[in-house]
């Protein structure tokens, strides 16, 4: 099990101090962040975790320094991304969740454009070669494949051999295999240094990939820590069917919190291995076959629900998850 | 895609030079210059269009001079023209760019370099200002030539007039663009700017020809300003009285350039507060 490194600030690339947005004013308005500490130390990989409309994306934009915090304060090497975006800019590289390349222009036209506008550009090659698209270069952006327009975006993205990377949901769209290629593509640049932020709705790429996350939900932060510390303490988990007429009553498990809906079983244990034997034994001794038996440790899925749900009860009364993004939408025009 | 040890070799690959104002502006207006060349229905508009006007608007002009003798109708062909192109080039083949980039979330994306927004608008009205410059420039020299116009009376006039009206016109599209939907829009949006700047701004009916006080509300229009300092730079005259020399021009052109210098600025607040840099959805 990793742990935590403590946390000395000197160290940390990303800052971000008591962060609040608000879109809109009175009673129309809508206060999607709502008092967000983080810090990301230098060469580590930070997943942004959360429900729709937690304010993942939200935040992401003021640590982008695309638009200035309500209140607080964002830190990027040093600088305020937003007052001092000519000095932050050319060191970070930003993908964001949807595209924004010209359908006409080829990969290559695309690539060409865009290292004129970046400092310090690795070649155009370089970068399509990184994220597969190589071959690809003659073709119209409009004709790739939606994972394809992912992928330009992420070379885009690392063109200027960027310090901090920003990923807003990287992988949404990727078949299986090239997901599993970002994944490697993203562990090579944080073994090569460079400090990764990213946003995800796939649990499994935070749990592969984040050396600390953060769990986003009502536009606050609920749990932050290694997938290990968010994971701790919540308890495995163990379901079966039992056959029609077992003749026998469940056992009793120590430290185990049993729920039975009709013929299916779910245990709830802090204890699996002590759980299972039980269980087995049981089912053993009295000659019952349990179908479709599932055991497993906590995941930071399950951990994930949980605080989603707890922190859901908690929530003071608001708007529905859906108004982040409308709000957001409709004000982005008189936001500047 | 590659594996580590692809990435890690070209770690040491060669490295781009900064990044300049002037190299993101060439980068922006070569990419839009591409898409301009492969978008047919823009470049017809860009290129044909002002040009198939000048037998329409020769034969306005010439109709207007029968009852209004001494009507220069040669050289006002010209500065029309040179209008028209303004208008068309400019500003309607930019309000088209900007909200199609919009739409596409180029601009969004683009904001996340290292590109200024001023740079961004900027770099992409570099075609369209390119072409329309060129355009102005074989028509004033072929015009003059097949027409034997007199040589302008006052070229720094005329270049401020060019200038003012590039930049008015820039600000203008990146305004309509915030009230266009859709590229197809455009057509239905831009039509109160153009049928201004070509109606009311001394183009097809130069202000000497219209009554009085008709005249005098046309040059407070937006475009009028920096279309008559063009009239003004080439002629000598806004029409409103007899030609002058060089020293002349400059007190005629004295409130064209104030009130020319009112609606720039009135047209970049606008910019300023209306743009939009994302659809809405």
């Amino acid at each position: 099990m990793e742990t935590s490194q403590p946390f000395r600030s000197g160290d940390s690339v990303i800052e971000v101090t008591d962060l609040h947005r608000h879109y809109g004013t009175g009673t129309t308005g809508y206060h999607a962040v709502r008092g967000v500490d983080l810090a990301v130390g230098r060469g580590e990989l930070f997943a942004l975790l959360g429900t729709n409309g937690a304010g993942k994306t939200s935040t992401m934009e003021l640590i982008e320094g695309l638009a200035a915090p309500t209140g607080g304060t964002v830190r990027v090497l040093g600088h305020d991304p937003h007052r001092e975006r000519s000095a932050v800019r050319p060191r970070i590289g930003i993908m964001l969740q949807e595209g924004g390349f010209p359908g006409d222009l080829t990969v290559a036209e695309t690539g060409r454009s865009w290292a004129g506008m970046t400092s310090g550009a690795r070649p155009v090659e370089e970068a399509l070669e990184l994220v597969g698209l190589g071959h690809r270069r003659g073709v119209r952006v409009k004709q790739l494949s939606g994972g394809e327009r992912r992928r330009l975006d992420l070379a885009m993205a690392l063109l200027g051999r960027p310090e901090v990377l920003f990923l807003d949901e990287p992988s949404t769209g990727l078949d299986p295999e090239a997901r599993a290629a970002v994944w490697r593509l993203v562990r090579e640049l944080r073994a090569q240094g460079t400090t990764v932020l990213l946003t995800t709705h796939y649990l499994e790429e935070a749990e592969e990939l984040a050396d600390r996350l953060a769990i986003m939900h009502g536009g606050q932060v609920v749990t932050t820590g290694t997938v290990a510390e968010v994971i701790a303490g919540r308890p495995s988990r163990v379901s079966f069917e039992l056959p029609e007429y077992t003749g026998t009553a469940l056992p009793v498990l120590a430290g185990a919190e049993i729920t039975v809906d009709g013929r299916k079983v779910t245990v709830q244990t802090t204890g699996l291995q002590r759980t299972l034997f039980d269980l087995l034994g049981w089912a053993q001794q009295h000659g019952i076959a349990l179908g479709a038996l599932d055991a497993r440790s906590a995941s930071l899925e399950e951990a994930f629900l949980a605080i989603a749900s707890e922190a859901a009860h908690q929530a003071p009364p608001r708007s529905p998850a859906t108004t982040a993004r409308t709000a957001r939408r409709r004000l982005i025009g008189s936001a500047r | 895609m590659t594996t580590a040890a692809t990435s890690g070799q070209t770690a040491t690959t060669a490295v781009g030079p900064q990044s300049t104002a002037a190299r993101r502006l060439l980068s922006l207006g070569r990419a839009e210059a591409t898409l301009l060349l492969r978008n047919r229905t823009a470049l017809f508009t860009a290129l044909l269009l002002p040009l198939l006007l000048i037998a329409g608007r020769r034969n306005m002009l010439k109709q207007q001079a029968e009852s209004h003798p001494g009507l220069d109708v040669d050289t006002l062909l010209i500065t029309g023209t040179i209008g028209g192109i303004l208008a068309f080039v400019v500003y309607y083949n930019l309000t088209a760019a900007y909200v199609a980039r919009r739409n596409e979330l180029v601009l969004k994306r683009l904001r996340t370099g290292e590109a200024r927004d001023v740079e961004i608008l900027a770099g992409t009205a570099v075609p369209s200002v390119t072409l329309a410059l060129l355009m102005c420039a074989v028509v004033s020299v072929g015009g003059a030539a097949a027409l034997k116009l007199s040589t302008p009376v006052n070229p720094l006039l005329l270049a401020a007039g060019l200038a003012l009206s590039i930049g008015t016109m820039m600000a203008l599209a990146a305004v309509s663009s915030a009230f266009t939907k859709t590229v197809e829009t455009a057509g239905i949006t831009t039509l109160p700017v153009l049928l201004i700047s070509q109606f009311g701004s001394g183009l097809l009916i130069p202000l000497e020809v219209m009554p009085p006080q008709l005249a005098d509300f046309c040059r407070l229009l937006p475009t009028t300003p920096a279309f008559q300092l063009i009239r003004i730079g080439w002629t000598g005259t806004d029409g409103s009285a007899a030609a002058t020399g060089f020293a002349g021009t400059w007190s005629t052109a004295a409130p064209h350039l104030v009130t020319g210098a009112v609606w720039l600025g009135l047209a970049v607040w606008g910019a300023v507060r209306y743009f939009r840099w994302e659809s809405r959805r």
